[in-house]
């Protein structure tokens, strides 16, 4: 038990290490950038007509001058204090900014997540079993065609036959629009919320049901399982004794490792429908010169997967009682 | 007639893939000047004999269109992949061979670049480079190679411990001689299946990115361009602009597939029977 008490606190501190490493590579990336924050974000015509003093004090402001080094230790010092600075678009603190984006975002991507984990999972593990029948076909062919298509083209696709064509669920947003925020029902957000998800989780799918399948397909040839059928066992009983607990580690592995993947997807997605969440945010923060906004968005998504990661690794302890017992045995 | 058998097959797949994705890129690339002819008279005509995908609100061919940025899209996915590739080889290589300092710093920026969404890190890096095609392609080659270079790093670690590559360093054979006559040509065939298969997600990549207008400029007939544009008129009901654009950019990218697949089929006969 100590050992694996050890074994999670490596985990943390590897997890809290990589997330500084990500934010300095992030900082590094904005500050190399050529756009010039006092063009961007005061405009030419405005800089035009101010003084040297206005000029300078700006630049003093936005750090222009100062060595690199220095303005990440104050931005990070700053963000360690819970200050993630103010957002220029938004006029607002990027922590409350990416709060209220966050709670958007939150519910879409958790639909999209376990939908598609389950989806993947069931779909992989059938056609893992009942390798080279129709249903493993359907699901082979499923997935690689998912693979291949793009997932902000299926979001326009499924825009235009639900949204244009059949017209029974709304373009975009999160709620209807011109609507007081009381008046918004919880059945709203889920209509709104459909195809979004709906997107994410069919291209989810694919990934999860390709890999789930090839595992099983490795337990189905295993001796064990044909010692199971010598034994006389259904296909049920292999699955419930001896698929599941096998297939389980590796499911659970890929289903965390898919949150990396479900947020890049939600980028795109609530892109195209407009959905105001953190992926929206990304992209808005980026065409806007948000460095701030961006720099928070780029440290919450990257805590958001080394989570994920880390939850995966203690998880194999509760599922698996070898690596309980073994330690940090992977 | 005789039947053509399973590996005649393979190569069939294989060479049809390889010539109409030659096709896509070269056709393209002559049809750029068409891509860009505006005529008001023939606007937003659904498809027809004439325009095959229809023509947009200025009246440019969408086929031509569609093929040109395809093109373009390809040969950007040739950079990014290639250089991709190239990361990959020397920091897995490395990583296996030169000891465990460089190992773990090596596996530490593998954790770091898939540590950020995709297309996150896309968006930072076009951004640092002030957007446009140099933030494409650089974005693209900087965020493809971490799956790559993990397996190369694992097959080269389980090399080093395969007896008949002992058995050479016993033999007194010289660590450059090993490398040459045992290593490469059992990771040149992963090497190059890696390679091609890494085309779809750099392809895809550089369409979503510019899609959310990070990548190539709107003037460009590129395919993210185009798709972008076609949200605009979608609920006009002009289904056309989006709908081919995508499913022959899915098509490419699928066809990138199957040549992956079947060179890998080829060059490891064992893996065709999974």
């Amino acid at each position: 038990m100590k050992s694996h008490f050890m074994f999670v606190g490596k985990q943390l501190i590897r997890m809290i290490l990589l997330l500084i490493c990500v934010s300095i590579a992030a900082f590094f990336l904005v500050s190399v950038s050529p756009v010039d924050p006092l063009q961007a974000n005061v405009g030419q015509a405005a800089l035009g007509s101010m003084s040297q003093e206005q000029i300078a004090k700006l630049n003093a402001y936005w750090g222009v001058g100062e060595p690199a080094m220095s303005r990440f230790l104050a931005w990070a010092s700053d963000f360690f204090r819970g200050d993630m600075g103010i957002s220029l678009l938004y006029r607002r603190p990027v922590a409350e900014v990416i709060a209220v984006k966050f709670v958007n975002s939150i519910w879409l991507l958790a639909a999209a997540w376990m939908i598609s984990g389950i989806m993947g999972f069931l779909l992989g593990v059938l056609a893992g079993m009942k390798r080279g029948t129709w249903i493993d076909r359907a699901v082979k062919g499923y997935s690689l065609m998912i693979a291949s298509t793009p997932a902000f083209w299926l979001a326009l696709v499924l825009l235009m036959v639900f949204a244009v064509w059949l017209q029974i669920l709304p373009v975009g947003l999160s709620v209807p629009i011109g609507m007081e925020a009381e008046g918004v029902t919880l059945a709203d957000r889920i209509r709104h919320a459909i195809l979004p998800a709906l997107t994410l989780s069919i291209t989810g799918v694919s990934n999860i049901a390709l890999h789930t399948r090839e595992k099983m397909i490795d337990i189905m040839e295993s001796d064990y399982v044909l010692f199971a059928r010598a034994r006389g066992e259904s296909s049920w009983s292999i699955f419930k004794n001896h698929g599941f607990r096998n297939v389980v580690l590796p499911a659970i592995t890929l289903q965390f490792a898919s949150i990396s993947e479900i947020f890049g997807g939600s980028v795109l997605v609530e892109q195209i429908f407009s959905y105001p969440g953190l992926g929206q945010a990304a992209v808005t923060a980026g065409i806007g010169s948000d460095v701030p906004l961006l720099l928070g968005v780029t440290v919450i998504s990257a805590a958001i997967v080394f989570g994920g990661n880390l939850t995966a690794n203690l998880l194999y302890g509760v599922v698996d009682p070898r690596i309980r017992r073994g330690g940090a045995k992977k | 007639m005789r039947r053509i058998n399973g590996r005649e097959r393979t190569v069939l797949w294989f060479g049809g893939a390889l010539l109409f994705l030659a096709l896509i890129t070269i056709g393209g690339r002559f049809l750029a000047e068409k891509a860009m002819v505006t005529d008001f008279s023939r606007k937003n005509l659904a498809p027809c004999p004439a325009y095959l995908f229809g023509t947009d609100w200025m009246g440019r061919d969408m086929f031509v269109r569609t093929l040109t940025g395809l093109s373009m899209s390809i040969r950007i996915g040739f950079l990014a992949a290639g250089v991709s590739a190239l990361l990959a080889l020397i920091l897995g290589t490395a990583s296996a061979v030169m000891g465990r300092a460089v190992d773990s710093v090596i596996t530490w920026i593998i954790d770091l670049v898939m540590g950020i969404p995709h297309i996150l890190l896309l968006i930072l890096i076009s951004y640092a480079c002030g957007k446009g095609f140099k933030g494409v392609v650089i974005g693209v080659s900087l965020t493809h190679w971490t799956s790559l270079a993990r397996l190369i790093r694992g097959e080269v670690l389980q090399l080093k411990e395969a007896a008949y590559i002992k058995a050479a360093g016993k033999l007194g054979m010289s660590r450059f001689k090993t490398a040459w006559k045992h290593m490469v040509p059992h990771l040149l065939p992963q090497f190059l299946v890696g390679l091609i298969l890494l085309f779809p997600h750099a392809i895809l990549h550089e369409a979503s990115i510019t899609f959310l207008g990070f990548g190539l400029s709107p003037e460009q007939p590129a395919i993210g361009v185009i798709l972008s544009e076609s949200m605009q008129y979608l609920a006009m009901g002009k289904w056309w602009l989006a709908l081919f654009p995508g499913l022959l950019l899915a098509g490419t990218a699928a066809l990138f597939d199957v040549a992956g697949e079947s060179l890998r089929k080829l060059l490891d006969p064992g893996s065709a029977h999974r």
